[in-house]
């Protein structure tokens, strides 16, 4: 278990740095939709299926969707 | 201060940032060493006292149950706040703008899955408090099936399926249900959200006495909610599509 564990925390350090370095804003949206991927798996490999479950649609599909339309009215305005 | 100065500063800050994370984690307890009392406590006798197999499911429905109740209501509120700060300017009769998606490929993908996504996420709600999940994360998943039908749909498709008054009545029915149902054990003279069901038998749909009650206002009042925001925020984006729509 601890192995997995590991990989899967380094991946998300990994994945935080990569949302980090983005500075594309549509871009960081589908980086930090794909970063919420890898934390809902730590939270599987951390036995938390209840938490898992809603991450992996707010994090994946609702935040971003929200963040895109807030982008893209941002840009209509200007 | 010039650049170099800054990158020293941040090399010794985040040094030191580092030692002091490492040493807090090598003294964090190991994986699964758990020493709450109230934990060990519920996991020992919720499934005899409510017949439940998630007890995470009876803390939230049960033991907990009131605190529950005000999330709801924090999730009801806030979703009718966004309703109210972005419904305002817009003409609410306008005709819904045509808006499908051409690509066979996200069509086929959104046929198969909005279907599957529905049945698992009423299967999610349906078995929370047998297996995880329950009404929160079944209800989030029930309100990702409506948004496969627009992402492979159409606008059109979506706002034929999601209509507003029907939204806003499931929502207030969750969360009204909810309080509903805590209040029926005040009226035969219990404390407020008590249980008062029979318990049946664990790890059967019909167990937890009031537990599935509860769980399933909350998967409505979940789903709603959600699906409401996806209304107001795909509204807004209809506005872009069609200029002729944007308020002057």
């Amino acid at each position: 278990m601890v192995p997995l564990q590991a990989t899967i925390t380094i991946l998300v350090a990994l994945g935080a740095l990569a949302v980090a370095l983005t500075s594309d804003l549509v871009r960081l949206v589908i980086v930090s939709s794909a970063y919420t991927l890898l934390l809902v798996v730590l939270f599987v490999v951390l036995q938390a299926p209840d938490v898992a479950l809603s991450m992996l649609v707010v994090g994946t599909i609702g935040y971003p969707l929200v963040l895109f339309v807030a982008i893209r009215r941002d840009r209509a305005d200007d | 201060m010039t650049r170099r100065v800054r990158l020293a500063l941040f090399g010794v800050a985040a040094c030191g940032l580092a030692a002091l994370l490492l040493w807090s984690i090598t003294g964090l307890p190991k994986f699964g060493d758990y020493h709450g009392a109230y934990g060990k406590i519920l996991n020992k006798r919720a499934p005899q006292e409510r017949q439940t197999s998630n007890v995470v499911a009876a803390v939230v429905f049960d033991y907990r149950g009131f605190d529950t109740m005000g999330e709801e209501l924090i999730l009801f509120a806030a979703v009718m706040g966004v309703a109210m700060l972005l419904r305002e300017p817009r003409e609410e009769e306008a005709p819904v703008p045509e808006d499908p998606v051409r690509s066979d490929a996200l069509r086929a993908f959104g046929v198969s899955f909005a279907g599957a996504t529905l049945v698992l996420g009423l299967w999610i709600v349906a078995h929370g408090y047998v297996t995880p999940g329950g009404g929160f994360q079944g209800g989030v998943v029930l309100a990702a099936a409506f948004l496969l039908v627009w992402l492979a749909g159409s606008y059109r498709a979506y706002r034929g399926l999601a209509r507003a008054p029907f939204v806003e009545l499931a929502e207030g029915s969750g969360a009204g249900g909810y309080v509903v149902i805590g209040l029926c054990a005040l009226l035969i003279g219990d404390a407020f959200l008590h249980n008062l069901l029979p318990y049946g038998v664990a790890g059967k749909l019909s167990s937890g006495g009031s537990i599935p009650l509860l769980n399933w206002a909350s998967g409505l009042e979940v789903t709603a909610a959600f699906v409401l925001l996806f209304n107001e925020f795909l509204s807004e984006r209809a506005v872009l599509i069609d200029p002729t729509r944007r308020p002057s």
